[in-house]
């Protein structure tokens, strides 16, 4: 997959709480360093936008969508384990934990 | 987040479900949360769903169902058989669905922290766009499956339970429970959501299903105990079936009606009384449907109408029979004094018969009803769930303050006590006993009344005949004794002489 593609990802948070602000940053974190600022990044705050977490049927927050490439992923929580938000952005070769 | 005025005691809301109202003493209690729990087709998710429903068809109130099961095409689909029309509501803006429902593809990788504040979130600007006073959530369980940490789901469950109470809408939960008797439900959950928990039980009994309901608790207010058949109807839902919650308190009538046989009326001093339950028991091909018949008659003679269930003949052996005897059930029919349910016992359950039984009285209005046979549903049940039946039977027809007709026929031939008579006679006003009688290698027919409640009646064993114009009730048996027992012997006059001096004076 290229890198070059770039990525759309949306955040729903509820409120902002420091759970919420942690994500963000950790978020922006993870795409400025591995994304190389190839992404469009969308926070959406249920509290405002109820409807929206009702129309993508969310449960958790907050959660991560990525909208863009394909598939469409979700990740829930802060996003403070990088390595598991690379894995579910397909940065990582899924085979590497197989070796 | 507003705190309940101490002041004031646990309101009770109508929750229309039928027979609940009743034992649970006015509804679930109002601003409140209440645990419904039972195993896998217990009917969870049909009593959250009524709960719902009766809401919007009896008082308008708007109702938010949770699923985290079934997706809400799924609930839709299957509450159409009740008749329950879920998208027509929703667009009214009665009911709406929060689908919390395992979705594919959404599947998702946990990192870090999170909590339900999304779910939650969703709730409150569920119930807050239609204005909803009751909330069902389906089930509490399928949120643990989807989350792998417990704790984190416990507490946001509690969050949850506490933010419904905020809001002061009634809500249902369901859980499941993997055991019939055991812990309340899995998960712990009744310990952290609910103040209010109550128990659907779907018991295998002797190859036989039966299901109940047990309010377990009500947080500070009172209600029925124990278990109480229900039964799930496809047009209906959910109907429980009070029966100690039903109370004795049917007046009482010292007004005769004929029983359709001039003899038998001198037997029991005039007539039975109005509001009187009557068994009839006997052996097989004793005379108990012609008893029925001639009651029917006797009625019809008199302008009322009856209402017959028979559930050992067919419409046409019954037609055939009383054409026998005289008596022309077609023409009773057709001029309205005669309606005829016909319907075999394995059809359906005890407590599916007892309400369609319930719904022919309500519907048809009959000023008397006959039974053939009550002993016929024995082997449709357990035998707890006959001898409900047969109160609750008892209890509705009585309160009808009309005359009912019952028959039970014999273990054995000879007499012998049955089961419905075990279970039946204290709550019947009257007593009738057929028996054959052996005399001298000939079989003969012997009838008795055994009690009459509030009245005079004959003591006697009366021999009788039956003939194309119906029953003839001859002179009492002499110098027999034993009948009863079914071992009738005879006693040479001497004999029977000596022992009538006995008692003398």
């Amino acid at each position: 997959m290229s890198i070059c593609e770039k990525f759309l990802l949306r955040l729903y948070i509820t409120g902002h709480t420091p759970r919420s602000e942690r994500a963000i940053k950790n978020l922006r974190r993870i795409c400025e360093h591995d994304l190389s600022g190839a992404y469009e990044m969308r926070v959406i705050d249920i509290l405002e936008q109820p409807q929206l977490a009702e129309d993508e049927k969310i449960l958790a927050t907050p959660t991560l969508i990525k909208v863009l490439p394909p598939p469409l992923r979700r990740i829930i929580g802060d996003l403070s384990d990088t390595e598991k938000v690379l894995l579910g952005l397909d940065l990582l070769p899924v085979d590497l934990n197989l070796q | 987040m507003s705190i309940e005025n101490p002041k004031i005691p646990v309101e009770k809301l109508s929750t229309g479900i039928e027979g609940f109202d009743l034992i649970s003493q006015g509804g679930l209690p109002k601003g409140r949360t209440t645990l419904i729990t039972g195993t896998a087709g217990s009917a969870k998710t049909v009593f959250a769903a009524q709960f719902l429903a009766e809401g919007i068809r009896k008082t308008d109130e708007p109702g938010v169902f949770v699923t985290f099961e079934e997706h809400p095409a799924e609930i839709r689909k299957n509450l159409l058989s009740m008749n329950w029309n879920i998208a027509e509501w929703e667009e009214r803006g009665l009911w709406r669905f929060v689908d919390a429902s395992p979705q594919p593809g959404h599947e998702s990788i946990e990192s870090g922290e999170f909590d339900l504040g999304a779910l939650l979130a969703r709730i409150e600007h569920a119930v807050r766009t239609i204005n909803a006073r009751r909330i069902s959530i389906d089930s509490l369980g399928a949120v643990f499956t989807l989350f792998s940490n417990v704790l984190l789901v416990r507490s946001e469950l509690r969050r949850l339970s506490a933010a419904l109470k905020g809001i002061g809408v009634t809500a249902v939960m369901t859980a499941e429970r993997t055991q019939e008797f055991g812990e309340i439900a899995r998960f712990g959950v009744e310990e952290f959501v609910a103040d209010n928990v109550i128990i659907l039980r779907n018991v295998l009994e002797a190859e036989k299903r039966r299901r109940t309901i047990e309010i377990l608790k009500f947080r500070g207010t009172t209600h029925q105990k124990g278990e109480y058949p229900f039964t799930v109807l496809p047009d209906q839902g959910i109907i429980i079936i009070p029966i100690s919650a039903i109370e004795l308190k049917q007046r009482s009538s010292a007004m005769r009606v004929p029983s359709g046989s001039p003899e038998m009326d001198r037997m029991c001093g005039g007539g039975f009384f109005r509001d009187s339950l009557i068994l009839v028991s006997g052996a097989t091909g004793c005379g108990k449907t012609l008893m029925t018949a001639e009651f029917i008659g006797g009625g019809a003679k008199k302008g009322e109408r009856c209402l017959l269930f028979a559930y050992e003949e067919s419409r046409e052996q019954l037609l055939r029979n009383a054409h026998g005897w005289g008596i022309d059930f077609e023409a009773l029919e057709q001029n309205n004094l005669l309606r005829m349910v016909c319907a075999y016992p394995e059809s359906a359950g005890l407590e599916d018969h007892l309400i369609a039984i319930k719904r022919e009285i309500d519907s048809f209005k009959p000023d008397r009803v006959a039974v053939d046979s009550v002993s016929a549903m024995e082997r449709v049940g357990t035998n707890r769930g006959f001898r409900e039946f047969m109160i609750s039977l008892a209890s509705f027809v009585k309160h009808r303050e009309i005359p009912g007709m019952f028959t039970a026929t014999t273990a054995t031939l000879m007499g012998g006590p049955s089961v419905t008579e075990s279970h039946f006679s204290s709550i019947t006003d009257t007593i009738i006993l057929l028996r054959y009688v052996e005399m001298l290698g000939e079989m003969r027919r012997g009838v008795t009344v055994l009690k009459m409640r509030g009245s005079m009646h004959e003591k006697d064993i009366r021999e009788f005949t039956i003939d194309d114009k119906g029953m003839h009730i001859g002179k009492p048996f002499r110098n027999i004794i034993g009948i009863l027992t079914g071992k009738p012997e005879y006693l040479n006059v001497d004999n029977a002489d000596r022992l009538s001096g006995m008692f003398r004076d």
